[in-house]
């Protein structure tokens, strides 16, 4: 077991939504009771269709929200415990980079500025030694020096993730919270920046928590895949688990419905009806029911809770015995 | 006989200091009830193809050369009150927002009427009729509810199957979709291309339909074209080019899959990006690019030749097939 750097236990966000004047408030459990734990090194896929809560959990783990209850663990630190000093320090560690290098970067500052703005404010380096820094970082992700004094919109797609990559590495993290990085890319563009992540990973030992909805991706990328629907995890287990024995109906659906080239690779087609339902009302019992073809009473009145079988695979399902 | 035949395309954008080119000599054919792909990466000239078809291309943007002939008309010598008759009507457009079609302050009911209106003499009950109809056969479910909903009411997919309900409102004989799937999650976009392939199927519309991504082409188109900068490089059957691409961009897109490389491994990355209007280089346009790439490529143009498996614009396909024909010649001579 490699050593673990982030432990997430029960986290949960819940939102308070106005309603009108006279109604009482709603409450959108955008994440239920979500818990992993993060290997030094380690990929963990957060793999959910829009609306499922992913992005809200890395939005918790990088402390850019508080969650409403729950422990998170960096190390021996309870991140959600400690003084704004501690957080802040220990904030540097965990960064995030987010699907829309468009809107992550701002457009009035050279990138020069932008790479070297998270150590202008968390570091005492002096000026020649920032400059050093991100010219290095440049280096790493593949920018040229000359980029420096450019600004964002001179810039591809690839390249400015490149950049927020760049930045997001900028006060040596151990772990990335990557939000969708590659879902905006075209495809040749797409395989570069995953093949840098890739190497970036070995080079520093980072972690991941990559977020994405395309399962073709995670699936190349992943040790471990957790599988989110309507703010809870429904599946969880290894890579190979989840892509060879996809256990949680929801989860079979989700493979099958990836389009897949190879015929011999594709699965049988299990058409999903309907659409993911409103978080401010969900189904009672298992959330899934209503999409399910599997789904009897038991379904519809009791919520499954997530359990362990004999391979160490979670799966919240009545009706999967091993 | 064709439905739609595209013969030498050319589209402009005339600059105040000069004239650069998007597309180049795009020739196709589209048959009744065929479904297409067209498929590029950002900056390839598909969606701009799509636009150059349905004429809405913005100014600066003009065809320059090349014909469109839709049965016997020639659609680029239409005036406007002549497309009127044509688009929407015979040629219908959907596009990758439906909230770029749907008016956000119109129940849906109300834009559906008003498209069959504008189109046809009849009565508001009627139009109305026709609507729901038209709704419930894009499998939207309390279709006289929906009718009354605004479009924000809806979810994404519910929007998308408003949309292509909009479009199919007056039996057009050709859809052209450009990257309908691309904002929906796999689930949504799996039933919305079930239901595009069924329309087409069900009701003899021709597809054309506009993306990056092969695993959606895969699903649902017959036959395919590969864009680069603004040509076609590869054309063909869709199952035999994901099966043995020929040309090297087609190779490298379908190879850059994530897919297509061992779990953990590096992905088959093609090197540099795709150049942007006004810097299409000399030759082949992919040759700064391609593995394969030799001197000729740099200043020579490749012509589209048949490989027996698709129609591919390279050299060194060229090369390679002047090989085996040299090779069967010596067979013969023996």
């Amino acid at each position: 077991m490699k050593q673990t750097i982030l432990d997430a236990r029960n986290l949960k966000q819940h939102y308070q939504v106005k309603q009108g004047l006279f109604k009482p408030d709603a409450h959108v459990k955008a994440v239920d009771g979500v818990s992993f734990s993060l290997g030094k090194g380690e990929t963990l896929a957060v793999v959910g269709e829009s609306g499922c809560g992913k992005s809200t959990l890395g939005r918790m783990l990088t402390m850019i929200e508080t969650p409403t209850s729950g422990e998170l663990k960096y190390g021996d630190e309870d991140l959600l415990s400690l003084s704004k000093q501690a957080q802040a320090r220990l904030r540097q560690k965990i960064q995030i980079i987010f699907q829309n290098p468009y809107g992550s970067l701002n457009p009035r500052k050279k990138i020069g500025a932008i790479l070297e703005e998270p150590l202008v404010i968390n570091t005492k380096l002096s000026a020649g030694e920032r400059k050093a820094k991100a010219f290095a970082m440049m280096a790493k992700v593949g920018l040229k020096p000359e980029h420096y004094e450019r600004y964002p919109h001179m810039f591809s797609g690839g390249q400015r993730q490149r950049i927020a990559i760049a930045r997001g590495l900028m006060l040596d993290p151990d772990i990335i919270v990557a939000d969708e990085p590659v879902s905006a890319l075209d495809v040749s563009v797409q395989a570069q920046v995953l093949n840098l992540m890739m190497d970036l990973q070995q080079e520093f030992g980072l972690s991941y928590v990559f977020i994405s909805h395309d399962l073709s991706v995670v699936e190349h990328i992943a040790d471990q895949v957790m599988v989110m629907y309507l703010g809870k995890v429904v599946e969880h287990g290894s890579c190979a688990q989840v892509f060879e024995q996809p256990k949680h109906p929801y989860t079979q659906a989700l493979l099958s419905s990836t389009p897949q080239l190879a015929a011999e690779k594709r699965r049988q087609r299990i058409k999903l009806q309907g659409e993911l339902p409103s978080p401010l009302n969900p189904p009672s019992g298992c959330a899934f029911h209503g999409r399910c073809q599997y789904a009897e009473d038991q379904c519809r009145s009791q919520m499954p809770s997530l359990r362990s079988l004999a391979d160490g695979h979670l799966i919240a399902c009545h009706l999967v015995n091993q | 006989m064709a439905l739609l035949t595209v013969e030498h395309l050319q589209v402009d954008f005339r600059l105040r200091q000069q004239t650069l080119t998007a597309l180049y000599d795009i020739s196709f054919t589209l048959s009744p009830g065929e479904r297409l792909a067209i498929v590029g990466e950002s900056g390839a000239g598909k969606s701009l193809l799509g636009y150059a078809i349905v004429n809405l291309l913005r100014q600066p943007g003009y065809i320059s050369a090349g014909a469109i002939h839709f049965h016997e008309q020639n659609l680029t010598k239409l005036g406007s009150r002549q497309w009127q008759q044509i688009r929407g009507k015979k040629i219908a457009m959907i596009f990758q927002d439906p909230m770029v079609t749907l008016n956000p302050v119109l129940t849906v009911g109300e834009q559906m009427v008003e498209a069959i209106r504008a189109h046809q003499k009849i009565s508001a009950q009627a139009a109305k009729q026709l609507a729901i109809h038209k709704l419930s056969q894009v499998k939207i479910s309390a279709a006289e509810q929906r009718f009354e909903q605004y479009p924000h009411e809806l979810s994404g997919g519910m929007r998308q199957r408003v949309v292509i309900a909009i479009a199919m409102l007056l039996n057009p004989e050709i859809l052209i979709a450009d990257e309908p799937t691309t904002a929906l999650d796999v689930t949504i976009q799996a039933q919305i291309l079930h239901l595009l392939k069924q329309l087409c199927e069900e009701q003899g519309v021709a597809l054309i339909l506009i993306t990056h991504d092969f695993g959606v082409v895969s699903r649902i188109a017959e036959r395919t074209l590969v864009m680069y900068a603004g040509r076609i490089v590869e054309r063909g059957p869709t199952l035999e080019i994901i099966n043995d691409p020929q040309h090297p961009y087609t190779q490298g897109l379908l190879n850059a899959l994530p897919q297509m490389a061992l779990a953990g491994q590096r992905l088959n990355q093609i090197p540099g990006h795709m150049p942007s209007l006004g810097e299409h280089p000399s030759g082949c346009a992919f040759h700064p690019r391609c593995p394969y790439a030799t001197e000729k490529c740099r200043w020579q143009r490749p012509r589209p030749i048949y490989s027996g498996i698709s129609t591919v614009a390279c050299f060194a396909i060229e090369e390679l097939l002047a090989e085996t024909n040299l090779e069967e010649g010596d067979d013969n001579h023996d």
